[in-house]
């Protein structure tokens, strides 16, 4: 007999012409936790949006490929008909009610009811709730779990670590339970939090539920799973055994791709030795999602240094903080003297410019022309693109044209005319536009967020080897900040990995994929040295 | 072909294409009944160049995120107590005029700045802060005008406390601007004056608009974010566009009152900027975005409306007061469609 409880056959998925899933397979055994490894956009989300039938896989046209529940063929294309099937989830974010008691969370939507006169004549709708039940039916889960928290108290004011498992009791106690994913729950967790929530996973195995545990620590998946499976790039890598490898081998998988070095070495180049141009001490900044928790980094002038490390770890926050667009803290000196953190206007004076991670939102004034987005902060910092007229000064409207149609040249931004809103433009675009405004600034250190996120190839191409010669000609020093290793490694010179908030350290570009990954999960200690 | 005329029509605009067609209808009527349509529009251009400052009051707040200025009454007071201190001192004539102008300005600078400060706490629901802001200070200035210490006989009560409900301008500078340089064409009276002087003020918001602060302005209204990460004080640029927003007001009401020939106090002003947001709403402007050809269109079509609705529907229905009715119907329906759509947007 085999024990397999899930099987998905093939399951392919295309969002217009972008295939974010392909011919994905693999089996989930009856009371065993399979971890589900892989990068941001690598198709673990989406992949479970499909086990639940959400919405968006059948707006954007279904997907191929079957799932076989305990060898049948099963059509999910409603959560409800995830839910009616046995399948759970427990969200990364909590779906829960601050006011209401641990008890009514658990049971919300489910709530045991008794009748009473009013619901006799006025229909269901009206029944009391049936607290007694409720609070027992809770307690049982909560005791499955091995958790000691009141199924009364009140759910505000709990430890964040607790509401994670009053989600994780709010599904078992959904009597039909068979398969339950844990989408990344130990992201927010402490360690002891996440030590505790192991445990209780494992006792739910042991009771026969199947789980599918999404995470990014490499080493809870030793810890604690039988199987693990590896997806990159929307394909699978690697089937395993837990048994049969090792942290090492999984970060390898799971960051491996061909590295296409747009830079060939040159001989010459040694950053390292030239002088610091920006020290960050126990730098901090307050960025919702993307807290910075005190890093310490020294940039070297001339140098391109790339920050990576996963989505909400706190990479996006560092160049954001020095711009002063989220309250930070601590100490930075650019070329020796103290940088004033929280006010844009004294960053920008220093000859810092940025080009925004949020295009949309940050980087671009949708409703107004392409030329008037390229002037307006030098004109705002450095009194640019200006004419005196009488007794008050004129945007250089001339000036302006001409530069944008300069610029327009340089970047070859596809566009109208330079008096085409940006809202027009298409994503490539948009960011030439972005990093055309950055220019114009003239910075001594530019900072660039995820510049080529969602831009195609051709444009990511051409924004690349654009940083890259302004980088070589103007001896501008580029912190760049991306969620892509491969592209990262293709063009800095140091590349500083962020986890959790705080730096794990700083690595080569042709440093091994084992040490990216590792270092991307927050460890820095490799066993044995294997490499 | 079709294409581009369906795309021009489609640029325009259905709401402003149904007042345009409604007006060109009611000027027709106006003709085969008989009235006297050189007659209305003299009147229309004077409705224009009167209202026209009050509507351009809008143009900085919606550019600068802060919505449309529903708190222009402030502005609208400020700009009564210069002209009546501009009585009190017993000045006519456009000297009256330009001191009544330069005694509001004052005025409406602390008010815009407090006002300011007010609506960069209420960050997203200005245009209702905004309102009500209009309707208090309005009814606060009630109990104002009757304890003011205005001395000129113009502008108290002859008998017992307190100011005139409407004060005359007749001996003072009643039509100042109307009747400078005007001349008559075709049976058409043409307020030069008071056109020019909208002009010329349009033009001055034209500059500004152009300018370094100007542009920072229109930056923050645009895109917040965006202004912040350019250096640009977002507080303080919605804080200009109000204080500016405020003056213009404060002038609206004095070309207002020259061509008007009075001074309305207690609650006139309490609507003055419902009339002046559907004008540029149907001017073609939104909550979000605003040019002075919206302005100068808007009110226009809007007080041509107002104005020549009136007699032709006296006509049409003579018994009873129909035509206000559908004025009302008419002013109030614009500003409700524009500002569903304006919330439709982002």
């Amino acid at each position: 007999m085999n024990n397999i409880m899930l099987e998905l056959k093939e399951i392919s998925k295309l969002y217009g012409e972008n295939q974010v899933l392909n011919k994905v397979s693999f089996s989930v055994e009856k009371g065993e936790i399979l971890c589900l490894l892989g990068e941001n956009g690598a198709g673990k989300s989406t992949l479970m949006n499909i086990l639940f039938g959400m919405p968006v896989i059948h707006s954007t046209g279904g997907y191929a490929g079957e799932i076989l529940l305990d060898g049948q063929v099963v059509n999910i294309n409603t959560p409800e008909k995830a839910m009616e099937l046995g399948i759970g989830m427990v969200h990364q974010e909590f779906m829960l009610i601050p006011g209401f008691t641990v008890a009514e969370n658990i049971k919300l939507n489910r709530e045991v009811t008794k009748g009473n006169p009013i619901s006799q004549v006025f229909g269901k709708d009206y029944r009391t709730l049936d607290y007694k039940t409720m609070n027992r039916d809770a307690r049982e889960a909560l005791d499955k779990l091995e958790i000691g928290i009141d199924e009364y108290a009140k759910v505000e004011g709990l430890p964040v670590g607790y509401m994670q498992f009053i989600e994780i009791a709010r599904e078992i106690d959904k009597k039909n339970i068979r398969l339950l994913v844990f989408d990344e729950p130990t992201a927010v967790l402490t360690e002891s939090e996440a030590d505790n929530l192991i445990k209780a996973m494992k006792h739910l195995a042991a009771q026969g539920i199947a789980i599918i545990f999404i995470t990014h620590r490499l080493d809870e998946v030793t810890a604690c799973s039988q199987h693990v499976v590896i997806l990159r790039d929307g394909g699978l890598v690697a089937a395993k055994k837990t048994s049969d490898t090792n942290t090492v081998e999984l970060a390898e998988l799971m960051v491996g791709r061909k590295i296409e070095k747009l830079v060939q070495n040159e001989e010459n180049r040694n950053v390292e030795k030239s002088e610091t141009i920006i020290s960050m001490k126990n730098f901090k900044v307050g960025m919702p999602g993307e807290m910075v928790k005190g890093i310490d980094l020294d940039i070297k002038r001339g140098e391109i240094i790339g920050i990576g490390g996963l989505a909400g770890q706190g990479k996006i926050g560092v160049a954001n903080g020095l711009m002063g667009l989220f309250p930070a803290s601590g100490e930075v000196t650019l070329n020796g003297e103290p940088l004033v953190l929280n006010a844009p206007m004294a960053s920008l004076k220093k000859r810092l410019a940025f080009v925004s991670e949020d295009r949309k939102g940050v980087g671009l004034l949708l409703d107004e022309p392409i030329d008037l987005n390229i002037a307006i902060t030098a004109m705002q910092v450095k009194d640019d693109f200006l004419k005196k007229v009488v007794f008050f000064n004129q945007i250089d409207e001339a000036k302006v044209k001409r530069h944008a149609e300069e610029m327009v040249k340089l970047f070859d931004i596809r566009c109208t005319g330079t008096e085409q809103k940006t809202r027009r433009l298409s994503g490539g675009n948009q960011q030439k536009v972005c990093l055309a405004r950055a220019i114009t600034l003239e910075p001594e250190v530019l900072l660039v967020s995820e510049p080529t996120r969602g831009i195609d190839i051709g444009a990511k191409k051409l924004v690349l080897d654009t940083l890259i010669e302004l980088n070589r000609k103007k001896n501008m020093t580029i912190i760049m900040t991306s969620s892509e290793l491969a592209e990262l490694r293709s063009i800095c010179d140091r590349i500083a990995i962020v986890s959790e908030g705080k730096l794990v350290g700083v690595l080569k570009p042709d440093d091994s994929d084992a040490k990216y990954g590792l270092y991307m999960s927050g460890k820095t200690d490799m066993p044995g040295e294997v490499l | 072909m079709k294409d581009k005329i369906m795309h021009g029509l489609k640029s325009i605009g259905i709401p402003r294409l149904t007042i345009i067609t409604l007006l060109i209808v009611i000027y027709i009527a106006a003709y085969v009944l008989k009235l006297d349509v050189a007659q209305l529009f003299s009147d229309n251009l004077v409705r224009m160049g009167m209202n026209g400052v009050l509507v351009l009051a809008m143009v900085p707040g919606i550019l600068a995120g802060t919505g449309l200025n529903f708190g222009l009454p402030l502005g609208v007071i400020c700009g009564i107590i210069g002209g009546l201190i501009s009585i009190e001192l017993n000045l006519t004539g456009l000297f009256g005029f330009v001191v009544a102008i330069v005694a509001s300005i004052p005025l409406s600078v602390i008010t815009g700045y407090y006002y300011g400060k007010l609506l960069n706490r209420v960050k997203g629901s200005e245009m209702m802060v905004g309102t009500y802001v209009g309707f208090s200070v309005v009814s606060l200035m009630c109990i104002a005008w009757l304890v003011l210490p205005f001395k000129s006989d113009a502008i108290r009560w002859p008998i017992g406390e307190g100011l005139r409900t409407t004060i005359a301008l007749t001996d003072y500078y009643d039509k100042v601007l109307n009747d400078f340089m005007k001349f008559r064409v075709a049976g058409i009276d043409v307020p030069t004056g008071l056109l020019l002087f909208f002009f010329f003020m349009c033009f001055i918001v034209f500059l500004f608009l152009k300018s370094k602060t100007g542009l920072a302005m229109i930056a923050t209204g645009s895109n917040n974010k965006f202004a912040k990460a350019s250096g640009i004080n977002v507080d303080k640029s919605r804080m200009i566009a109000t204080v500016i927003s405020t003056i213009l007001g404060a002038i609206g009401i004095l070309v207002y009152a020259q061509s008007y020939g009075f001074f309305q106090l207690y609650t006139a002003p309490l609507m003055m900027g419902f009339a002046a947001v559907a004008a540029i709403l149907l001017g073609g402007a939104s909550a979000h975005n605003a040019k002075i050809f919206h302005v100068i269109f808007g009110v226009f079509i809007f007080q041509g409306l107002l104005l020549a609705a009136l007699p032709v529907a006296n006509v049409i229905f003579p018994q009873g007061n129909l035509s206000e009715i559908m004025r009302v119907v008419v002013q109030y329906g614009i500003i409700l469609y524009a500002l569903t759509k304006a919330g439709g947007g982002q």
